[in-house]
């Protein structure tokens, strides 16, 4: 297939997912906010829900403080953040117009459904119930958006790549939400802290989805600890790190076979998985959470350029 | 006027007879949700034009008429041959041009007429194209006065489109009425792409492979009929590339593929000349591949239509297809060319001058309804500014009377009222035979009294039926 094609396929998947992220984080800091200061303590949540969207910075240069109103607009409704939901859909769709003959119909009609609803909200909900609503919405367009292109795409190397975006962009967004929050998953945190983080240790798992199944796989009342290792190292969670490289790997063999050739990026992807299936999150937590956070979302960035090399240029 | 329903006593067309009767049945309400319908089905699959100039509307909608237009069985036939025999003029006449030049030296068209064309591209001179067809695609629209006359407005020999609508138009149209189809025997389009891969298959260099690599060449995204090249590629089942997709080594042209780079032997272009190479045309392109030319001219890859067709349905030309259709063909024009004064002729330009309330004047370069004069609906002033204008540079105008274009029943705000139309049938040309399916696109004025059919100018589209026997 063409270059291009799979490049825009590949990054149609990265913005909607990327899409549902941000709708993630900012339900969570809603929920958060809306705790007494007691329960959460003093740290400003929408701060933190820009830092973990990763734009602090272009945050901090249009805005002087982050509160509710400046944060959702940035997030959610700014055309001038190059990552906000409304351009994430914008861009996913733009890419999805791009490449309409490598989409199914129910992929482009879940796309380009989207990109017509979002006009109708305008430059932002009139109050919090609706903010909501959009949110839970933006989460379903991404869930009907990947559930049609997991129903109805053939199963060739358009629907690799798409994968390979998901998977790229999910393993970045675990990442990114572990490095903004990991100094309250140290185990000394427990002491400091005590029960006052386990509402910050419920947001983490809310933001990924994963509450309920942290129980069914600890059984034990919500431990940082633990907590990070569902996020990193377990692969039935299926937005840990894990889980992400797995699915990169395979993808990108069957990219290799169909080709016949493997390439840097399936050597990377091995090597990165490997280092998942070897770690325990004992060790990690004895190297340095942070370092190694800090290694894996460079050595995830690594993987999309070497994907980006290999094939899409 | 001649309406394509009923005759001026209100009898019915034999041909429409059952659209009539079932016109008359269908409860206007019924009529009315189907045609939301089927603004929201177009809306869905996303089938839009851009308007340029006009960024509140970037993606708009083409408005569908669901009232279909008939053509008898007998009609059509007329037209069909009319076009073949047109197409295939055309055809000698660009190649006479770009080689022995025999229209020029019989002076039956004017050598600074083609000289002088900016859409004449002295890279073509004595250049070879394979099989020595050059116009592939053709769009030529027609328009009908009476029961038997057809007349050719405009042959479009560049990168013609709108042969998406006439294929989604009947989709659409099967979907909501399968009650009428019921009703009448309907010649199919719906091999249009199979037709057109056939065509660019024959069309393939002497060098290529049995099954030649074929690409569709698009502007991008941002083109107004963006949304027709990536609806073909996906019909014909080829890549739908840019320019930056496609490399040339070597004199040979490849694609960028995720599996290395690929060799390309025909590519159906829907980029003006202008844009297709950087190093021969505009330099300031960014459409088009650097190369590609040098490719072209050694051989080693078809465009699909050749370079430099645009001498062949300029306006001015225009006026002498039915010497070139005798000149090359010995025959008698089929389809009849509107009467047309060439404003670059003195005698010409004075007559128009005298008369331009009565005449439709348009520039010999303007497409799209842009730039061009109706002189019985405009008022002193706007007549007054167009005439100097037109005494400033005569070259650039020709001039028609006002056509009586035919009417057909059309929904509109006041009911069922009769409505200007115009018809592009699709003209495919290949090594081995001429293409052509039975319909196209019929364009309608949707706006009461008015003669403009241009999308850009308010337009509406209708579903075109040719009757089978």
């Amino acid at each position: 297939m063409l270059s291009r094609t799979a490049d825009n396929l590949y990054w149609l998947a990265r913005y909607v997912e990327r899409a549902e992220y941000l709708a993630r984080i900012l339900d969570t800091t809603l929920r958060l906010t809306a705790l007494p200061l007691a329960y959460v303590g003093e740290s400003n949540e929408w701060e933190s829900a820009v830092a973990t969207a990763g734009c602090a910075k272009p945050f901090f240069a249009a805005y002087a403080e982050a509160n509710e109103e400046t944060v959702t607009e940035f997030l959610a409704f700014s055309t001038d953040n190059p990552s906000s939901i409304r351009n994430c859909i914008e861009t996913a769709r733009l890419n999805a117009r791009a490449v309409r003959t490598a989409l199914t119909i129910e992929m482009w009609d879940s796309i380009n459904s989207a990109w017509l609803e979002l006009r109708k909200w305008g430059n932002g909900p009139p109050s919090r119930e609706e903010f909501a609503r959009f949110l839970r919405w933006v989460m379903g367009t991404s869930l009907s958006f990947d559930g049609s292109a997991y129903r109805t795409m053939l199963r060739n190397d358009a629907y690799w790549f798409s994968r390979l975006g998901v998977y790229i962009e999910r393993a970045d967004n675990t990442a990114r939400i572990l490095d903004v929050k990991y100094h309250l998953l140290l185990p000394a945190q427990e002491q400091v802290g005590g029960p006052l983080d386990y509402f910050q240790w419920a947001a983490i798992l809310r933001s990924v989805s994963a509450l309920t199944s942290y129980h069914w796989v600890y059984r034990q009342n919500v431990k940082p600890w633990l907590v990070a290792d569902l996020l990193m190292l377990r692969d039935e969670m299926p937005r840990s790190l894990a889980h992400c490289y797995e699915n990169l790997v395979q993808n990108l063999d069957r990219i290799a076979k169909a080709y016949g050739l493997q390439g840097p990026a399936q050597r990377h992807a091995r090597a990165v998985r490997a280092r998942l299936e070897n770690s325990k999150i004992e060790e990690i937590f004895q190297n340095g959470l942070h370092e190694f956070i800090d290694d894996f979302v460079e050595d995830n960035n690594r993987l999309g350029s070497a994907v980006a090399q290999q094939y899409l240029l | 006027m001649f309406d394509e329903m009923q005759d001026s006593a209100g009898a019915v067309r034999p041909a429409y007879a059952e659209l009539k009767d079932w016109l008359g049945q269908i409860p206007r309400d019924v009529l009315n949700y189907r045609r939301r319908e089927a603004d929201l089905l177009f809306r869905r699959i996303g089938i839009t034009f851009a308007v340029y100039g006009d960024p509140e509307a970037q993606e708009r909608l083409i408005p569908f008429d669901v009232i279909p237009r008939i053509i008898a069985a007998k009609e059509w036939d007329i037209v069909r041959r009319g076009l073949e025999q047109r197409v295939k003029a055309i055809n000698a006449y660009i190649k006479d041009v770009y080689s022995r030049r025999e229209i020029l030296k019989a002076n039956i068209v004017p050598e600074d007429l083609v000289f002088q064309n900016p859409v004449f591209r002295p890279e073509m001179n004595g250049q070879k194209v394979p099989h020595d067809l050059y116009v592939h695609v053709a769009g030529i629209d027609i328009v009908r006065v009476d029961a038997e006359t057809f007349y050719v407005l405009e042959d479009n020999a560049r990168t013609p489109s709108g042969v998406s609508y006439m294929l989604e138009n009947r989709e659409i149209m099967l979907r909501l009425f399968p009650e009428l189809f019921s009703r009448y025997r309907i010649a199919p389009v719906e091999n249009y792409p199979d037709e057109l891969l056939a065509t660019l298959k024959s069309i393939a260099p002497n060098s290529a492979p049995g099954e030649p690599t074929i690409v569709l060449l698009t502007p991008g995204v941002y083109n107004s009929a963006y949304y027709e090249h990536s609806f073909l590629a996906d019909k014909l089942g080829i890549e739908l590339v840019e320019g930056r997709d496609l490399i040339t080594k070597s004199d040979v042209v490849y694609m960028r593929t995720t599996e290395g780079l690929k060799r390309v032997d025909v590519i159906y272009r829907r980029i003006d000349d202008d844009f297709l190479d950087p190093l021969v045309f505009r330099p300031d392109s960014a459409l088009g591949v650097p190369g590609l030319m040098s490719a072209y001219q050694a051989g080693n890859v078809t465009l699909a239509n050749a370079v430099g067709t645009g001498i062949a349905d300029d306006k001015a030309v225009y006026s002498y297809m039915p010497a070139i259709v005798k000149f090359y063909l010995g025959e008698e024009p089929i389809l009849k060319n509107v009467p047309t004064w060439r404003c670059r002729e003195a005698e010409h330009l004075s007559y128009v001058l005298d008369n331009i309330e009565e005449l439709v004047v348009k520039e010999v370069h303007g497409s799209g309804g842009y730039g061009m004069l109706i002189g019985p609906k405009e008022d002193k002033t706007t007549i007054a500014a167009f005439r100097a204008k037109l005494k400033s540079d005569p070259k650039n105008f020709i001039a028609q009377p006002t056509l009586a274009l035919s009417t057909c029943p059309t929904c509109v705000e006041e009911g069922i009222a009769p409505r200007h139309v115009d018809l592009r049938p699709f003209v495919l040309a290949g090594r081995d035979r001429i293409r052509i399916v039975p319909g196209g696109l019929t364009r309608v004025a949707l706006k009461k009294g008015s003669l403009v059919v241009n999308s850009s100018q308010g337009g509406g589209t209708k579903d075109t039926w040719v009757l089978d026997g």
